[in-house]
């Protein structure tokens, strides 16, 4: 019988990224025992990494914001099949939460009469990033960590969950292992909170962490939760392509918002050659104009660069398809045309995008004040997630809330830039904050050994099959290079079929996954149990994308390329089924309230 | 490139280990993490390290590459001589765990033992404060730390002299030193820097400067002014009298 030792707290969270940070902190300031779970060390969660700002209509920088606005761009953004209730909550509440940060600690850039500066981003229509050069996630996750270890919640860092437990229909808590000497733990508590990020080393191209393996999402569906909008992945236009060994890590949109212009191998702004519809109102038409507005002319019309990422995305695609790309594969991303504009233009470079600068200088031997980068589209964050109730973030297994990435709804088909730091903030307090209530009505449910000692017996088998088995390695590999090539940015019924097939190969050679070593702090072990997440969320995403026969924000398809309205009406959802195979159905979105409906209208 | 480079691992637990030659393939750009994940994914697959972001910007993946602290996902092999093997092996002054993994926990509990940020009430009616670029620009120096502990692991109060009892560390007085300079902040912390943080323990030879992978003037704009704080405060005969009045 494998051992394992036992924690016992009202709320379990897990994830300490800003999303989890921010719902511990307030369980735990409601007075409930919490205990914070993490894969990594504290502080190195993936919102660290998060470069460009945090979205909030504080109307510091352009008074004619406002929480409307920021709602109807979101809305605009998601292509209406967002969760509008989740979009007003977010529009309204983020500027509490970031001026809140600012309160535990948090040293924002400034405007000149002393308040937190706010930086333009895609999709935005007025400057609404409160940012930190390029190095806002550091700054959020720092100050969340920083207020939080004085909060008496105790942390079990390096830690990773491998299943939920459930009394009944309620869930009781969760089962994992500790990465050091790989021995088992039992977390007994009332309510649990997701807040796991998301599923980016599903493909090979990709902007996230080894972290990002769906474990939350896959977590929750194996508890019998719904999955919701999973067809939704954003590609985001701009990661570095070359060398080979950087491919795919992020170029934040600030090069963007600071000025930097797209342009093919013709030098051709193509940009300028593809805005849709529904955007050209409020898009530029002209080179001048659009340079107007990155430097803050409030009269000006944003460039077409800064249009939402789905598309800018495609038109690299496009680009590069027909022939007009950069020499290793991307298109060209220029921020140094700037110094015909401005003087010192390469200090303020370095200045506004520090990060950036070091990373092509030291990873690529680029100087991004001199010459142009050479960027095309990378895996970047998924919309989908875990389906959850707008104002208490529950999902459909009582007790079990999830927030952040890995929740569903705010998004719809397509995440703003910077409106994921928000989410994190607003959603991860009020999961927190539910969690605690929802413990407090609670008694502590029994969990009975047997579903840990099953999961302890399955999270061992790897060792069973040792050396003779395949590596872990190997099909990790073999998944990401298959979605990347059939579920990708452009996708049709055909490929994904064929998608299909393949994941059903894949999780035979995973079940035959085996490695040696010992339990100690052993990466083929963990990455040999991630494959099952990866291959859930995979499936999750495949199917999905079957039933969207549209094409809609991050998800295009070429056999349906145009949007249907009647595929506005609903999201998808899959879940478990009783026979473990996955249903997938429609879900109505349910009609929007008149008051939101006139907000929408107003700002077309 | 496409050449083949040796790389001298340190293999073992907490207790004892070796080192170990693996032979892999270089390509363009590669930095000393994809050699080691390379070698992970082909060679030994239970070979441990740590990493996140792969772009500097979490901190988790320091070692000593040639004996010099690095982060593994910064440091290029191009920068390095392919002719000998490169030996890679884990930060020294923390208890090690596994090959390339240790036991940091030191820096979370000296970071705890730091008095919290508390801010001066707010400045406008609506809960909110006004701050000058200028003033911030100072503090957001020491915030782009991003806890890699090279700092840490090269300080020899810490490193050699084990006072891990007695100081923080770098990187915590870079911590102090950002709330003590915060302009919003209003603590009290010369007596604990003194007494408790151990401030007194650096002897300015700059060695964690010259790691920072974020270039961080931990030295010049940290540490000296805090030792300077602590003799102000707590030593200038002018506060002292005026502290008994208060
Ligand atoms: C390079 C980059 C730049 C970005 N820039 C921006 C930006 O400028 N603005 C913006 O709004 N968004 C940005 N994003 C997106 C945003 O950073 C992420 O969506 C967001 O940080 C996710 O936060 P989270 O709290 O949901 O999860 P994370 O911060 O990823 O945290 C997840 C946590 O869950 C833990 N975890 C996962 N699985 C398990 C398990 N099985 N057991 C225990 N713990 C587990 C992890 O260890 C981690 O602590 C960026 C993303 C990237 C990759
Ligand atoms: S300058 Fe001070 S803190 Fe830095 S390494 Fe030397 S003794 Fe340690
Ligand atoms: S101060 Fe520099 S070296 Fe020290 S932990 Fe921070 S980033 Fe690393
Ligand atoms: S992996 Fe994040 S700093 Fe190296």
């Amino acid at each position: 019988m494998p051992e394992y030792q036992t924690h016992v707290h009202d709320v379990l969270v897990i994830g300490a990224g800003g999303a989890g940070l921010r719902a511990a902190i307030e369980a735990s300031a409601s007075g409930v025992s919490v205990g914070l779970v993490c894969k990594s060390l504290l502080g190195k969660a993936h919102t660290v990494m998060a470069e460009g700002g945090i979205a909030a209509a504080l109307a510091n920088v352009d008074d004619r914001d406002s929480w409307q606005v920021h709602f109807a761009d979101t809305m605009r953004g998601g292509q209406y099949v967002n969760n509008w209730r989740m979009a007003e909550l977010h529009a309204k509440e983020a500027p509490d939460r970031v001026r809140e940060l600012e309160a535990w600690g948090a040293l924002f850039d400034r405007t000149a009469d002393g308040r937190i500066l706010q930086r333009n981003f895609g999709g935005h229509r007025y400057p609404r990033l409160a940012h930190v050069g390029d190095r806002t996630g550091l700054e959020m996750i720092r100050t969340l960590q920083d207020h939080g270890i004085h909060m008496g919640i105790d942390v079990h860092m390096e830690c990773t969950i491998v299943q939920l437990l459930k009394s009944g229909d309620r869930i009781a808590g969760a089962f994992g292992y500790e990465r050091e000497r790989g021995r088992f733990k039992l977390f007994r508590a009332k309510a649990v909170v997701l807040a796991t990020g998301g599923v980016g080393r599903a493909y090979k191209i990709t902007s996230n962490s080894w972290e990002y393996t769906g474990d939350g999402h896959t977590l929750a569906y194996d508890a019998g939760a719904d999955l919701m909008d999973m067809e939704f992945v954003q590609f985001h236009p701009t990661g570095m392509v070359w060398p080979p060994s950087v491919r795919g890590i992020l170029v934040t949109e600030g090069v963007r918002g600071e000025g930097g212009v797209l342009k093919n191998s013709l030098g051709r702004r193509f940009m300028f050659d593809d805005i849709p519809e529904n955007y050209r109102p409020q898009t530029a038409d002209n080179e001048e104009e659009g340079w107007r507005y990155t430097q803050g002319d409030k009269s000006a019309r944003r460039p077409p660069e800064l249009l939402t990422r789905d598309h800018v995305s495609r038109c690299i695609v496009r680009e590069i398809k027909e022939g007009r790309g950069s020499p290793h594969g991307g298109v060209f991303l220029d921020i140094s045309w700037i110094k015909a504009r401005i003087p010192h233009a390469a200090e303020h470079i370095k200045k506004k995008l520090p990060s950036m600068y070091h990373q092509f200088k030291q990873l690529a031997d680029i100087d991004i004040t001199q010459e142009a980068m050479e960027v095309g589209p990378t895996t970047h964050y998924i919309m989908g997630g875990v389906r959850v109730d707008a104002d208490t973030q529950m999902s459909t297994v009582s007790g079990l809330f999830a927030a952040g990435e890995c929740a569903a709804g705010i998004n719809g088909a397509n995440r703003l830039g910077g409106n994921s730091l928000s989410d994190l903030l607003v959603f991860g307090k009020r999961a927190g904050e539910f969690a605690a209530k929802y413990a407090v009505g609670q008694k502590a449910a029994d969990v009975d050994g047997s579903q840990a000692d099953a999961a302890a017996r399955r999270a061992l088998e790897p060792f069973e099959r040792g050396t003779s088995g395949e590596g872990p390695y190997q099909v990790q590999y073999a998944l990401q290079d298959m979605m990347q090539d059939l579920v990708g940015i452009v996708r049709n019924e055909g490929e994904m079929k064929r998608a299909l097939d393949c994941l059903r190969t894949l999780r035979a050679r995973a079940a035959r996954v085996g490695i040696g070593g010992h339990r100690e702090y052993n990466p083929g072990w963990h990455s040999a149990l991630d494959l099952h997440n990866l291959l859930t969320v995979s499936e999750a995403i495949t199917l999905s994308a079957i039933e969207r026969k549209e094409s809609r924000g991050g998800h295009f398809r070429e056999d349906y390329p145009d949007k249907d309205p009647a595929f506005a009406t609903f999201n998808i959802v899959t879940r478990k089924s009783r026979d473990g195979s996955t249903e997938v159905s429609r879900a109505a979105i349910p009609p929007m309230p008149q008051e939101l409906k006139k907000v929408v209208e107003e700002m077309k | 490139m496409g050449q083949t480079a040796t790389f001298r691992i340190w293999r073992g637990n907490g207790h004892e280990g070796t080192f170990t030659d693996y032979a892999t393939e270089v390509t363009e750009g590669m930095v000393v993490l994809d050699a080691v994940h390379q070698i992970q994914a082909h060679q030994a697959h239970d070979l441990a390290v740590r990493w996140n972001c792969k772009a500097g910007k979490c901190g988790s993946c320091s070692a000593e590459v040639n004996g010099h602290p690095r982060l593994m996902c910064m440091t290029r092999l191009n920068q390095l001589n392919l002719a000998k093997p490169v030996t890679i092996e884990p930060m020294k002054a923390f208890p090690p765990i596994k090959d390339l993994v240790t036991d940091v926990s030191f820096n979370f509990r000296a970071k705890k033992s730091i008095k919290p940020f508390k801010p001066r009430p707010p400045d406008a009616p609506d809960g909110t404060w006004r701050m000058a670029q200028a003033d911030v620009e100072r503090v957001q120096e020491f915030r782009k730390c991003i806890e890699c502990f090279l700092c840490q692991d090269v300080c020899h109060v810490l490193r050699d002299h084990r006072l891990f009892d007695e100081f923080v560390g770098p990187r915590h007085m870079i911590y102090a030193a950002a709330l003590e300079m915060h302009p919003l902040d209003v603590e009290q912390r010369a007596r604990d820097l003194k007494d408790a943080y151990g401030v007194g323990f650096c002897n300015i030879t700059k060695c964690c400067t010259k790691v920072c992978p974020e270039g961080i003037g931990i030295t010049d704009n940290a540490i000296i002014p805090l030792k300077e704080r602590v003799i102000d405060q707590l030593y200038d005969p002018v506060v002292k009298l005026l502290r008994m009045f208060r």
